[in-house]
């Protein structure tokens, strides 16, 4: 089976005045549908730029990047800004939602992009808010949720293009334990549902609920595996409940 | 996303923003309602001296005297004493013309009774209100017998029968006035003509010209001639057999030059309409240059708004806005902005020129035209200096918006 990513030797290389700061020096990756991967490394490893070229929000200086079918070196862009528009769905640590913006519109922004009709945006963005269990805070704005609020509006609005890849960027930075493993609930719960997810975390016991992990270090990918003690928030949730009776 | 969605979200974002909104709109506001009221101001004088100037008769020609000249020294347009009764009869005799009337002036005291007031005296003849379209609206104008018998009849403005007679109407006819201790009859009442300029038309006492030359003011020149020509297609007949019928009768050689000046409704109109469309344009081009600096505010705000709005740029981006959208979003915004400063400086401005019109004797004109240019220049005044910021915004790099603080 094709890829739904395959990256080949990318290089990504900043010019600080006359220095050449070499961001990402050859990293070659395939990342399969279905799959749910971590990308791990300290500040400065690169994970960062790998996170901005892989979401098209950025180009690699050399290499070769394939997105569902798509060669994203070769594109100007615009055409990356319909790529992520229609392929790519955005979780910020930081929610990067429109303040003054109820959630419903918030979630309705990307389909605003793609020109869906008015009627239908509105539609499927009360669907998608309610599938992350926000039905009933439709139009409050973001200074009105609770930072796991925002973060499902986030996902909501990630999700409402039906993107073929969920790129996910510190999700749970911001958030407490207990609310960070009902957002990394979600995320499990979509994969279940075989979308593909690419996490970035500097956090180890948040990469433990992905099912592969890659490291990175100095621009480069030091390690590459699978998961072998895998967390599961539906297994930690009916443990605590135990616990409790 | 379509046009109808970039408005709505241009307009969400002007409306978030109300008082900076406002503040930002102020300069084209200011600028719109300027242009607005001075044009209407400017427009509304010339329309009323238009049409006083018309009021005049069209087929009019009025007779005034050269320059006097002083051992070779010109003065000033008027200053000769060429004109004289003889002429009158002259002027008269020309086919191509229908009336002539006289005219001297002098103000002097007016009494009745325990009333008086300084007017006007008007020496004139009894083709007066056939030549200058005046009625009477009470009694009667004196007739060519009064005229010749230099009889102490007056024939007064409305102004002075309410003065002098206050409220006492009807009884006006027949009673005895005083003008420079002299005794006249009252006669008629002129209809009220308003004011020619600073010339308050009804503010006069008419009397017979011989009247006035011979036994008030003691003189043989004539100010000014009023001729009617019979027709307008003759007016320029008219002025040739009159300047013919004038130079004989003041025995000029062929080489001297005229001394006396004719001129018509037409000549006064054009000069009086050109004066004022030079004013017009004037307070229209000063008014115009607080649009631009309306316009450079609105760059101003708008290059504000996107250095304030980085991150919602990043986000915007991020989940999928092009170049395209970004600009539109921004140069509609501020379209928006200067085109509702547009709306609200021209509802100012007609509201100032209705106001004027109202409490001064100013009269205004508001008309279509400088409404749409207001419009559609507030429109361009949004567009061009909304390009720019515009363009900032649309290539922002996204990453560096969404890290941005």
């Amino acid at each position: 089976m094709q890829p739904l990513i395959r990256i080949d030797d990318l290089r990504k290389i900043y010019r600080v005045g006359d220095q050449e700061i070499h961001a990402l020096s050859g990293v070659s990756l395939s990342i399969r549908e279905g799959e749910f991967v971590a990308i791990m490394g300290p500040s400065g490893s690169g994970k960062s730029t790998m996170m901005n070229v892989l979401g098209c929000l950025d180009k690699p200086t050399l290499g070769e990047y394939v997105l569902d079918g798509h060669a994203i070196s070769k594109l100007h862009d615009d055409d990356l800004a319909i790529i992520r528009n229609r392929k790519i769905g955005f979780v910020f640590q930081s929610f990067n939602l429109l303040s003054r913006t109820t959630a419903v519109e918030n979630v309705e922004l990307p389909m605003l992009y793609a020109g869906v009709p008015a009627k239908e945006r509105r539609r499927r963005a009360i669907e998608a808010l309610e599938s992350v269990g926000l039905g009933t805070r439709l139009y409050n704005k973001p200074n009105e949720l609770s930072g796991g609020q925002q973060q499902r509006v986030s996902i909501a609005r990630a999700l409402v293009n039906n993107p073929v890849i969920l790129m996910a960027d510190e999700p749970t930075g911001a958030l407490d334990t207990k609310t960070s493993l009902e957002i990394m609930g979600i995320f499990q719960r979509l994969n279940d549902q075989g979308k593909t997810i690419i996490l970035v975390t500097h956090e180890p016991d948040i990469a433990e609920f992905a099912k592969r992990v890659v490291r990175f270090r100095d621009g480069r990918i030091v390690e590459d595996e699978i998961v072998e003690h895998r967390r599961l928030v539906s297994e930690i949730a009916s443990a605590q409940e135990e616990a409790v009776l | 996303m379509n046009f109808m969605e970039s408005i709505r979200v241009s307009l969400r974002s002007v409306k978030s923003n109300k008082m900076r909104s406002f503040l930002t709109m102020l300069g084209i506001i200011i600028g719109v309602s300027a242009v607005i009221a001075m044009v209407s101001i400017g427009q509304g004088a010339q329309s009323s001296v238009t049409s006083q100037i018309q009021g005049l008769g069209s087929n009019l020609l009025i007779v005034t005297p050269g320059q006097a000249s002083q051992g070779g020294v010109r003065l000033g347009a008027g200053s000769a004493n060429s004109l004289t009764m003889a002429d009158v009869d002259a002027i008269a005799k020309q086919d191509s013309v229908a009336g002539v009337a006289p005219d001297i002036t002098k103000n002097e005291q007016v009494v009745f009774k325990n009333q008086n007031t300084s007017t006007s005296i008007e020496g004139t003849s009894a083709d007066y209100p056939d030549v200058r379209s005046t009625k009477v609206s009470a009694g009667r104008f004196f007739n060519k017998y009064e005229v010749k018998g230099q009889s102490n009849v007056a024939v007064l403005g409305t102004e002075v029968a309410n003065t002098l007679f206050g409220s006492a109407g009807n009884d006006i006819i027949g009673q005895t006035i005083n003008i420079n201790q002299m005794p006249f009859e009252v006669i008629g009442v002129l209809e009220s003509q308003g004011t020619t300029g600073f010339t308050n038309n009804d503010d006069r006492v008419m009397i017979p010209i011989t009247t006035a030359m011979n036994r008030m003011f003691g003189t043989t020149n004539v100010r000014t001639f009023y001729v009617s020509a019979k027709s307008a297609d003759l007016m320029d007949q008219a002025n040739i057999d009159v300047t013919t019928a004038l130079r004989a009768q003041h025995h000029l050689k062929p080489k001297d030059d005229n001394d006396f000046q004719i001129s018509s409704q037409a000549q006064i109109l054009s000069t009086a309409q050109g004066v004022t469309g030079i004013m017009t344009t004037l307070l229209a081009g000063i008014a115009g240059i607080s649009l631009v600096v309306g316009g450079i505010g609105i760059m101003n705000i708008m290059l504000v708004s996107v250095t304030e709005r980085t991150r919602e740029i990043g986000i915007r981006k991020a989940i999928g806005a092009t170049r395209g959208a970004i600009m539109r979003q921004f140069l509609i915004e501020s379209v928006m902005l200067s085109l509702l400063g547009g709306i609200i400086g021209i509802l100012i401005g007609v509201g100032i020129a209705l106001l004027v019109s109202k409490v001064t004797t100013l009269t205004t004109a508001v008309t279509l035209s400088p409404i749409l240019y207001a419009f559609f220049f507030s429109m361009l005044v949004g567009i061009v200096f909304g390009v720019y910021p515009a363009r900032k915004a649309a290539r922002l790099n996204p990453i560096d918006a969404l890290r941005y603080e």
